[in-house]
């Protein structure tokens, strides 16, 4: 029989050695956190800031409560609510009980607790992963936690950041730190020059439906190329974000100029002298020349075109303009069942009634901007339900200052309050049975946006042009 | 943490790839602030048809198959974090999964929890699906001490692999918090240098 163990202390050994001189941006962060390490065992990591919110938190107070346990430093967490509360009439009480009851709580325990809390209504309010990065709580070289799979966003500052479930939200809570073992290394490169009409989402999503759904489960990822150097904060965090898509913890992306001139300013950020210190040590962070990684993928930039997903994961995404492949495999068939589509087919000129512009994966004034962009001077098709949701607070201000609104009224969209909404649909905004979603969210599982509801997950320009055209089109023929 | 014996239990075959928490637990399920009766609504909308009638088509609803140990297809747990999926499993009463692939964060959500995540081959768990499906009688041991997970009265069985620590924990029915409490001193030092 195979002695599964021997294979893996092999290759940890050989990993170790060879990590040791030349280090990855992944390994410099790590390494400056570790406060002790088990023989054989994991590590103590120190976890600087930890963000909560009203779901996956209460069980972790009420943990921590139970054994008598202080929170130790309250100082370095931040809640916000959001994957519960309405996108609809925000000053009035909450109609549904539960959801109510849980944001309650929330409030309850950070006042009990001396947290910061963003609640509703608050004029930082938003999606943890928005509004931490808006507000420069999220800095290069740190590692955040939250008990949220989509943590991973924040690694586009080349920040350590990690989804956590609610045990480990109370390890967080108790001592500041986690007990893990350190992941392996992976490097994804995109070289090239994009294709007009062909976003950051795109991008994830072409990784993605190459990679499949695992191939980065174990590994921590790093982004690298021209094409994530030359992307916007906001793009970078679409992609980091949806690195756990493919089921790596975390992604990274080296923090350069674009990067400290994001945080400079922001409310939280370090400022003057201190500032231009932390900018020297971020400096020191991007992977050292000829350091290796555990696994490498390469692709280029041109081979990419605007993206739809066809199935019931995030790997299951092919060009708009591809067909649906054919395979013989039970779960491929499910799923294509569940999604009322046919191997072979094309998607194009499919009718859609319902579009989402929203989530922490595209829900940031870049991409409300490139909708309206799109949008200007365009009518909604009658088929469709268009619903916009900023990811806070600050982003919603900014659609109405820049005059984006009225874009956005004009043709017939309908902007709502922040909040997570229909990407997992715990409020009042489901797509309803069987009904077809474009959404710029990061799952398109089996009723993650209403039971029965079918996600088609695309770019916040695919997700417009579906929204005037009343159907699935290749943008890109407008675009040239 | 409930300490880890020895089981011996049949097992439920679920020849589902890449289920993920979502399923697991749906996120309208998602509202409760503490972590009991979650069981009720696992794998609620295969189980349950939009009517509320029970889908006879799906494996949980089939009397032929029962037991603590769920054996699932390839990728277990992908999505989100949400640790009310193990709360769910574990409040159904499985004490194992047994699959070729976990995701990493479900990987550690159930260990936290006291809920045996044992990665197979893929030859392996197909044999495994294979033998109980056709006979839901089967009887599987898990003894966690040993690594080992068999079919009991058969030669037929297959190592596993476990972190030493996350080991050591699930018998002993210790915490991380337990630990990271102990390490209170390194913890402040670790701070005070860092500043
Ligand atoms: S927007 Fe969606 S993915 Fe992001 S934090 Fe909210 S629920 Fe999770």
């Amino acid at each position: 029989m195979k002695s599964y163990s021997l294979e893996f202390t092999l290759s940890e050994v050989e990993r170790r050695k060879k990590t040791m001189s030349k280090k990855t941006l992944f390994d410099k962060v790590w390494d400056a956190h570790v406060v002790d390490s088990i023989e054989n065992g994991p590590q103590v990591l120190y976890i600087d800031k930890h963000l909560i919110h009203e779901v996956t938190s209460p069980q972790a107070f009420n943990e921590l409560e139970r054994r008598n346990i202080p929170i130790f430093r309250p100082n370095q967490i931040v809640a916000t609510a959001d994957h519960n509360t309405p996108t609809k009439n925000q000053h009035l009480p909450i109609k549904d009980e539960n959801s109510r009851k849980q944001l309650e709580q929330l409030s309850i325990n950070c006042k009990k607790n001396n947290i910061t809390l963003y609640e509703l209504g608050h004029k930082y309010n938003g999606i943890v992963h928005v509004m931490a990065p808006e507000l420069g709580i999220t800095q290069p070289g740190m590692t955040i936690v939250c008990g949220d799979s989509h943590t991973s966003t924040h690694g586009a500052f080349g920040t350590i950041a990690f989804g956590i479930g609610t045990s480990q939200v109370a390890q967080v809570f108790a001592s500041q730190c986690l007990l893990l073992t350190k992941p392996k290394s992976l490097r994804v490169s995109v070289n090239g020059k994009l294709k007009n009409g062909v976003l950051p989402k795109d991008v994830i999503l072409y990784i993605i439906s190459k990679l499949g759904t695992n191939a980065g489960t174990g590994y921590f990822c790093e982004y690298a190329g021209d094409v994530f150097e030359n992307m916007s904060m906001e793009g970078r965090m679409t992609v980091c974000n949806m690195s756990i898509e493919m089921g790596a913890r975390g992604g990274m992306i080296a923090p350069d100029r674009t990067t400290f001139e994001y945080v400079k300013d922001r409310e939280f950020a370090p400022k003057n002298d201190a500032f231009e210190q932390k900018v020297t040590y971020w400096k020191t962070l991007p992977t050292d020349e000829g350091a290796t990684f555990d696994k490498e993928y390469f692709f280029d930039a041109e081979d990419i075109e605007p993206m739809v997903t066809y199935g019931t994961n995030p790997g299951m995404g092919i060009k708009v303009t591809e067909n649906i492949p054919s395979l013989e495999d039970d779960s491929f068939e499910k799923s294509l069942k569940y999604m009322n589509f046919e191997k072979g087919e094309s998607l194009i000129d499919k009718p859609i009634n319902y579009v989402f512009i929203g989530s922490c994966t595209n829900s940031r004034i870049e991409d409300f901007r490139v909708a309206a962009n799109y949008i200007k001077g365009k009518q909604k098709a009658d088929n469709v339900t268009a619903w916009l949701v900023p990811g806070s607070k600050q982003v919603e201000t900014q659609i109405i200052e820049e005059g984006l609104k009225t874009i956005f009224d004009d043709a017939g969209f309908e902007l709502r309050q922040p909040g997570c909404s229909a990407c997992l649909a715990m409020n009042d905004d489901k797509i309803p049975q069987g009904e077809y979603c474009v959404s710029t969210s990061n799952r398109n599982f089996e009723g993650r946006q209403g039971q029965g509801a079918r996600t088609i997950l695309a770019s916040p320009l695919v997700a417009a042009a579906t929204a005037i055209e009343g159907k699935i089109v290749d943008v890109t023929k407008q675009l040239n | 943490m409930e300490k880890f014996k020895k089981i011996q239990s049949t097992a439920i075959p679920l020849t589902i790839e890449n289920v993920d928490t979502d399923q697991i637990i749906p996120a309208r399920f998602l509202k409760a602030t503490d972590r009991n009766g979650f069981g009720d609504n696992v794998f609620r909308d295969w189980r349950f048809n939009k009517d509320n009638s029970k889908n006879e088509d799906f494996v949980l609803n089939n009397p032929k198959y029962s037991g603590s140990i769920l054996v699932a297809g390839d990728n277990f747990g992908c999505g989100s974090s949400r640790e009310h999926a193990t709360w769910a499993l574990s409040d159904y009463g499985l004490k194992v999964i047994v699959s070729s692939f976990f995701a990493d964060i479900f990987k550690g959500n159930a260990l936290n929890n006291g809920l045996l995540p044992i990665q197979v081959s893929p030859d392996f768990l197909n044999a495994l699906l294979g033998e109980i499906t056709k006979q839901p009688e089967t009887k599987l041991e898990v003894d966690l001490e040993k690594q080992i997970i068999s079919v009991v009265g058969t030669s037929f069985s297959s190592t596993f692999d476990i972190d030493a620590y996350k080991k050591t924990c699930m018998i002993k029915g210790y915490d991380d918090i337990d630990y990271l409490l102990s390490k209170k001193n390194e913890i402040e030092q670790f701070e005070n240098t860092t500043k």
